[in-house]
C-alpha cells in the first residue's frame, strides 16, 4: 500500500475508485492511404461520432450548469459543421492521399494559428475552443477514450493535477466522492470548491497523478490530508470507522443548527458563511449560518463571454437576499484582475497581478461595470438586509470614491421611480496592511470591516500564496498579524462599528480562541465550518480568552502562539 | 441580392450572436455572405463568421444567392432585428 500526505484541503473521508483527470495521448504519424474515398468516410464517421458525444454534452449542460454554459458546447457543434473546416480536410484526405488525423490536424492548426494571432484576448480564447474540439475528433480517429468528466456514472475519486473552476463545474456532485491533486493549498480554487461542494480532498500531493492509476481503490482522508492508494482491507476497515465517527461527530454538530453563538461566559459573536453563488445557499441554511460574511460576486463574471447585464446580476442578489431571510448579507463588489482574468476585459498581462490592476482600482477605472452592479446590489437592497463592501481598499480617498458613485447611482434610481434600502452599510475589506494601520481613521467614515486574511497575510509576510517554496511564511497566528488584527478590531469598537474576517483564518480552530479574545464581531467562514466553531466558542470563556491574546500579543514567533492556544484551550 | 447592416450589439458580432447567425444561415440552401471591411466570409461557417471580427458600430453587408435568397435574407434581417444585434 503506498501513501502520499498532501495538504487537507476539506474534511471528511471518501472511499472510492479513482477517475483520472489527465491528457490523453493522442500521438499518431503522417501516413499515405491508399484509399482515399474510405479515409474520408472514416473522418466523417469520426466526425458524427463526436457530434452525438458533444450534443449529449449539451443537453447535460443545459440541465446542470444552465444555458451560459450549454452554450460553450452548443459553439463547439458549430466548429464541427463547418463547411470551411470540412471541406479543405476532405480536399487534403483525397488530394494528398494523407491519413484523416494529420489532414484534421494540420486544416485545425491553420486556424488555431490564425485565431491566436489576433491581438484580441477573446478571439484568441476561441483557439482553444478549435484545439478542444479537434482533440475529440482525433480521439475517436485513434479510438482513444477521452475523459470526460460530466458523464461519471459511479463513485469515484477524481486525480488531477490540478482543477480548474470549469473542470469543477463539470463534475457530477453525486458521483463525485472526493479528489485530490498534485499541486494548490488551503486557499487555492480546488480547495476552495472542494469545501463548498462539501466532499473530503486533500491537495499538493506532488505525485499523486503519477502514483495513482485508473481504477485504483483510494482513500482520501481530508481530516489528516493523506492520500492511500490500494490500502489494505484492515485500513479500508479503519478509514471506514473514522468516517463514521467523524460522521457521527457531525450529526452531533448538527444540533447546534438553531442555535446562537455563545461563549460559555454569555458573548455572542455571529458565525456567517462565505458563498460564491445563489446556489451555496443551501448549505449556508443547512449549516445554522447566522448571515453571509462574504458573497464573492466574481463567479457571476467567470466562466463565460461578456459581463452579466444589470438583470442577471440583480435577479442572483435578490435570490441571496431573499434565501437568508432578513440576516445580514456583506456582498463584495467586483474583485477581478490580476490573477483572476476575464478574457472579455481584454486586460494586459502583469508581472505582479496581486500587486496590480485588479478589485477597486480596475472598478474605479472602468466605472461602467462598477456602475451596473452597483445599481444591481441597491435595486436588489429591499428584498433583505444588504450590505456592500468593497475589495482592496488601500487608501481613503479610494474608499470615497466608491461610495460617492454608490450615491450617484442612488440618486439616479430613485429618479427613475426605483425602490432602494434607506441603509445599506458600506463597509471595506481589510486585506491591506496600509488600511489596517490606518483603521483608526476608516473606522470614522466606513460602517464595518471586514478583514481578509487570506491577502492580509500574504501582503504583510511578501510571501505569494501560490508558491508552495514560501508557503511557510502564511503564518496567520504570527504576533505580527495578530497585532494587526487587534487594531483593527479595536479601531472598529473606538467609532461603535463591527469588525468581521472573512478569510481562512475565522474558521481555524488554533485562530478562533485568539479571535474571540481580541473581540472579533463577525467569523465568516466555509459553510461546513459553522457548526465545529460554534461546538468550539461554546465551551470556550471570552474572559480567559481576552487574558489569552493579550500574552501572545507580545509574544515573539508563532511556535510560541500555537503553544500558548494549545495549552490555554487543551487542545 | 445584398442587405447592408449597421452592427448595434454592444459585443459585435461574437460568441452567442455569431452562432445565432450561423444557424439561421445554415437552415437556407442558398450560398450566404458575409461582408466586413472589403472581406467577405461564408456566413454558414463560425470560424469564418468570428474570424472578421465584427464589433459595435460596424457596417456589414449579407449577400445571398440561390432558390432561396430571398427568404434567407429576410429571415436573417427579422433575427439580428429581434435579438438587437443589427439594424
Amino acid at each position: 500500500m503506498t501513501f502520499l500526505q498532501g495538504i487537507a484541503a476539506s474534511n471528511g473521508i471518501a472511499i472510492a475508485k479513482a477517475y483520472k483527470l489527465v491528457e490523453p495521448d493522442l500521438s499518431f504519424e503522417k501516413k499515405t492511404v491508399e484509399n482515399a474515398e474510405d479515409e474520408a468516410g472514416r473522418f466523417h464517421a469520426a466526425l458524427e461520432k463526436s457530434k452525438a458525444e458533444l450534443s449529449q454534452i449539451r443537453d447535460r449542460a443545459l440541465v446542470d450548469l444552465g444555458a451560459d454554459k450549454a452554450a460553450i458546447f452548443e459553439a463547439h457543434l458549430l466548429v464541427l459543421s463547418d463547411p470551411e473546416l470540412v471541406t479543405p480536410i476532405e480536399d487534403k484526405i483525397k488530394s494528398e492521399n494523407v491519413n484523416a488525423e494529420h489532414a484534421l490536424k494540420e486544416t485545425a492548426d491553420m486556424f488555431i494559428m490564425m485565431f491566436e494571432q489576433m491581438d484580441n484576448e477573446y478571439m484568441k480564447e476561441r483557439a482553444a475552443d478549435i484545439r478542444d474540439v479537434t482533440k475529440r475528433v482525433l480521439s475517436h480517429l485513434l479510438g482513444v477514450h477521452i475523459v470526460n468528466p460530466s458523464m461519471i456514472a459511479e463513485e469515484v475519486i477524481i486525480i488531477a493535477e490540478d482543477l480548474t473552476p470549469s473542470d469543477t463545474a463539470q463534475l457530477n456532485r453525486n458521483f463525485v466522492k472526493g479528489f485530490t491533486t498534485d499541486i494548490g493549498g488551503r486557499t487555492s480554487h480546488s480547495a476552495i470548491m472542494a469545501r463548498s461542494m462539501e466532499i473530503p480532498a486533500v491537495v499538493g500531493t506532488k505525485t499523486a497523478t503519477e502514483d495513482i492509476q485508473n481504477g485504483d481503490l483510494v482513500i482520501v482522508d481530508g481530516l489528516k490530508g493523506e492520500v492511500h492508494i490500494n490500502p489494505t482491507p484492515e485500513a479500508v476497515e479503519e478509514y471506514r470507522r473514522i468516517h463514521d465517527q467523524y460522521e457521527a461527530q457531525k450529526a452531533e454538530w448538527a444540533k447546534l443548527v438553531n442555535e446562537k453563538t455563545v461563549s460559555s461566559d454569555g458573548h455572542h459573536v455571529e458565525l456567517a458563511a462565505n458563498i460564491g453563488t445563489p446556489k451555496d445557499l443551501k448549505g449556508v441554511v443547512e449549516n445554522g449560518g447566522e448571515g453571509v460574511g462574504l458573497y464573492r460576486t466574481e463567479f457571476l463574471y467567470m466562466g463565460r463571454d461578456q459581463m452579466p447585464t444589470e438583470e442577471e446580476q440583480f435577479e442572483a442578489y435578490k435570490a441571496v437576499l431573499e434565501g437568508m431571510e432578513g440576516k445580514p448579507v456583506v456582498v463584495r463588489t467586483l474583485d477581478i484582475g490580476g490573477d483572476k482574468e476575464l478574457p472579455y476585459l481584454n486586460l494586459p498581462k502583469e508581472l505582479n497581478p496581486f500587486l496590480g490592476f485588479r478589485a477597486i482600482r480596475l472598478c474605479l477605472e472602468e466605472q461602467s461595470i462598477f456602475r451596473t452592479q452597483l445599481r444591481a446590489l441597491l435595486r436588489a437592497s429591499i428584498y433583505g438586509n444588504l450590505k456592500i463592501m468593497f475589495p482592496m481598499i488601500a487608501t481613503l480617498d479610494e474608499f470615497r470614491a466608491a461610495k460617492a458613485i454608490l450615491e450617484e447611482e442612488r440618486t439616479k434610481l430613485v429618479s427613475e421611480n426605483q425602490k432602494v434600502s434607506e441603509k445599506i452599510e458600506l463597509g471595506i475589506m481589510v486585506e491591506i496592511p496600509s488600511t489596517a494601520v490606518l483603521a483608526d481613521q476608516f473606522a470614522k467614515e466606513v460602517d464595518f470591516f471586514s478583514i481578509g486574511t487570506n491577502d492580509l497575510i500574504q501582503y504583510t509576510m511578501a510571501a505569494d500564496r501560490m508558491n508552495q517554496r514560501v508557503s511557510y511564511l502564511y503564518q496567520p497566528y504570527s504576533p505580527s498579524i495578530l497585532r494587526l488584527v487587534k487594531m483593527v478590531i479595536d479601531a472598529a469598537h473606538a467609532e461603535g462599528k463591527w469588525a468581521g474576517m472573512c478569510g481562512e483564518m475565522a474558521g481555524d480552530e488554533t485562530a478562533i480562541p485568539l479571535l474571540i479574545g481580541l473581540g472579533l464581531d463577525e467569523f465568516s467562514m466555509s459553510a461546513t465550518s459553522i457548526l465545529k466553531a460554534r461546538s468550539q466558542i461554546s465551551k470556550l470563556g471570552k474572559a480567559e480568552m481576552e487574558e489569552l491574546a493579550k500574552e501572545v500579543l507580545n509574544m515573539r514567533t508563532t511556535e510560541e502562539v500555537i503553544q500558548a492556544v494549545k495549552k490555554a484551550t487543551q487542545m | 441580392m445584398e442587405k447592408q447592416f449597421k452592427v448595434t450589439a454592444e459585443t459585435g458580432i461574437h460568441a452567442r450572436p455569431a452562432t445565432l447567425l450561423v444557424q439561421t444561415a445554415s437552415k437556407f440552401d442558398s450560398e450566404i455572405h458575409l461582408e466586413y471591411k472589403g472581406k467577405k466570409v461564408n456566413l454558414k461557417s463560425i470560424m469564418g463568421v468570428m474570424s472578421l471580427g465584427v464589433g459595435q458600430g460596424a457596417d456589414i453587408t449579407i449577400s445571398a444567392e440561390g432558390s432561396d435568397a430571398e427568404d434567407a435574407l429576410r429571415t436573417l434581417e427579422e433575427t439580428m432585428k429581434k435579438e438587437g444585434l443589427a439594424e
